[in-house]
């Protein structure tokens, strides 16, 4: 006789919903908690109900892909337990703290699988906080997910094949797209091509989106340099370095971004062990090639566990309960499982060409003069943390946090994080990983007080 | 030199699909405006102005960031107090929103 398993799935993005499908496909019943209020994640994020353009406008060449999730997902809702609008606040012992359409409420799993997927990695210049100045990521969610574009004459700024497939969809939208300003070169992506040859399809995608964009007359500046946004109210022109020479150009918003970051509080709170991964710049809870954790029962899929993007998040997902499943005693498709591996392996190899191609800008906390903003929820600048650094000495993040209140506000690093880590390095003349991480701590996002108080009073 | 002209705040975000939805109505510092079924409450305020909140240590204007729940900058109060993340809470017919412009602090 098997035990019952009450696995619990947190994220319904690509990874999610596949962990979700291979549970269901194995007679087990799984709790599926999301934040969003459907399921698809960011990539496949779906409109709300009674909006009404189809899967190609929306999703483009991953229309297909988009919408074998939503099915996948749609044809299992009556095997799943579905908890959307739902935040995991905190997770201790075996039991998941949870706010679901203002209530609050706890969850026993006996396996949880952790696909909390990933924000764009933001690396601030002058005037980024300026109304009309958003993530690269925002600009895609106010397109797909409310029709709508950030601005009208868009400055789409940063680096990472984001850039390029934005600036697509704004301009096929009708925006117009004063601007493409990719800090990496010509000569970064001519020198990544034959390790990004490795799919390639992905890579004859962003050719394309290039070429779209060059034959419709979008100006592309490769191997420039941020300077500053600047405007009253609200955003009216983007400065930016090419060589020796400064240029401006006017607009009224601006999109940026350098590739994504994975968001790990979750994984941290469960006791995941962390470790530096050099490509990816960042401290990323460990998984060995099925997902499994350090914390046994604790599996990791997708963004979450390090950037590999949406198709490795699928067949992160669905390794990852296979994994479960296997260690639970239940019997699966072992040829199944090792040909997901050998995949993730093959997209991995592609990752070290992407970060080549798209490389992050080592020089960037150099440039960053002392008045920029690094914390907008608390507004800490450059030269406050870097003052702070030299005048206690701190030299780990989480002291310069305690010191400075950068990363305490109420993002919880998830903007400044990586800002502020490059700073103190900096500063510190150091490698960023011997800054150490920003330590998650519960809530991991705020609740309103109202709710709180109610649940108080409701305790027994 | 001339002197600095007040700014006009102009509407961030401009529709470019989806506006054959429901209209629906709320008050924004205290003027009757008209919204979309299905706009998140950022959508609704920032396709008729440049601002959901003033930072509360520069008193500079906000109007969100990551459109995503990460990065919760884009906190708008209702006339009664209440804050509402504009990114992820749905526009209702007769919400009654603040943005911190002048006399609606």
């Amino acid at each position: 006789m098997t035990k019952t398993l009450q696995p619990v799935i947190v994220g319904a993005g690509p990874a999610g919903v596949r962990a979700a499908q291979t549970l269901v496909a194995h007679g087990v019943r799984p709790v599926l908690i999301d934040e969003a209020p459907r399921w698809g994640g960011q990539i496949y994020r779906q409109p709300p109900l009674g909006f009404t353009r189809n899967k190609r406008t929306l999703y483009g060449f991953e229309a297909g892909r988009a919408e074998a999730l939503h099915s996948a997902m749609a044809g299992i809702l009556d095997r799943v337990d579905y908890r959307p609008d739902t935040l995991v606040w905190s997770a201790e012992g075996g039991r998941l703290d949870l706010l679901g359409r203002g209530r609050m409420g706890t969850l026993p799993y006996s396996q949880l699988i952790v696909a909390t997927g990933a924000t764009d990695r933001v690396l601030p210049f002058p005037g980024w906080t300026l109304p009309g100045v958003y993530a690269l990521g925002a600009a895609q969610v106010a397109l797909k997910y409310q029709g709508c574009a950030i601005g009208s004459r868009v400055v789409i700024a940063g680096t990472g094949p984001l850039l390029y497939l934005v600036a697509y969809q704004y301009a096929k939208a009708g925006a117009k797209v004063v601007a493409v300003l990719d800090t990496a070169s010509f000569k970064d992506k001519a020198l990544a091509a034959p390790t990004m040859l490795r799919q390639p399809a992905v890579f004859a995608k962003g050719v394309y989106y290039l070429a779209w964009l060059r034959a419709h007359g979008v100006p592309v500046h490769q191997g420039v340099r941020l300077v500053r946004a600047t405007g009253g109210t609200q955003v009216t022109t983007m400065r930016w370095q090419d060589g020796a020479a400064e240029h401006e150009v006017a607009c009224d918003a601006v999109a940026f971004g350098y590739a994504l970051r994975s968001e790990t509080q979750l994984a941290d709170l469960l006791g995941c062990r962390f470790s530096y991964n050099a490509l990816q710049r960042a401290a990323l809870p460990a998984c060995d090639g099925a997902g499994r954790s350090s914390v046994p029962g604790v599996y990791l899929a997708g963004d979450g566990a390090g950037i590999m993007g949406a198709d490795a998040a699928e067949w992160a997902g669905e390794r990852a309960a296979l994994a479960l499943l296997v260690d639970a005693g239940r019997p699966v498709d072992a040829v199944r499982a090792s040909e997901l591996e050998v995949r993730l392996a093959r997209i991995a190899a592609f990752r070290v060409g992407l970060e080549r191609a798209f490389p992050f800008p080592q020089d960037w906390a150099a440039n960053a003069p002392d008045d920029l903003v690094i914390c907008r929820c608390e507004e800490i600048t450059a030269g406050q943390l870097r003052q702070c650094a030299s005048d206690t000495g701190a030299r780990e993040i989480n002291r310069l946090k305690a010191l400075t209140r950068v990363g305490m506000g109420r993002c919880q690093g998830r903007t400044c994080g990586v800002a502020a880590a490059e700073i103190l390095a900096q500063a510190c003349a150091v490698a960023p990983d011997a800054v150490g991480r920003l330590r998650g701590q519960a809530p991991i996002k705020p609740l309103p007080f109202a709710v709180m108080a109610r649940a108080d009073g409701e305790a027994t | 030199m001339t002197p600095p002209t007040k700014e006009r705040p102009v509407a961030l975000l401009k529709r470019v699909a989806e506006t054959g939805r429901t209209p629906v109505g709320f008050v924004l510092n205290g003027q009757a405006l008209t919204a979309l079924a299905g706009d998140t409450v950022l959508t609704a305020v920032l396709t008729h102005t440049a601002q959901l909140r003033r930072s509360e240590f520069s008193g500079e204007p906000r109007a969100g960031f990551c459109l995503m729940g990460a990065c919760q900058d884009c906190w708008i109060t209702t006339e009664s107090g209440q804050r509402l993340r504009a990114c992820d809470t749905f526009i209702e017919e007769g919400m009654r929103l603040v943005t911190g412009v002048e006399g609606h602090e």
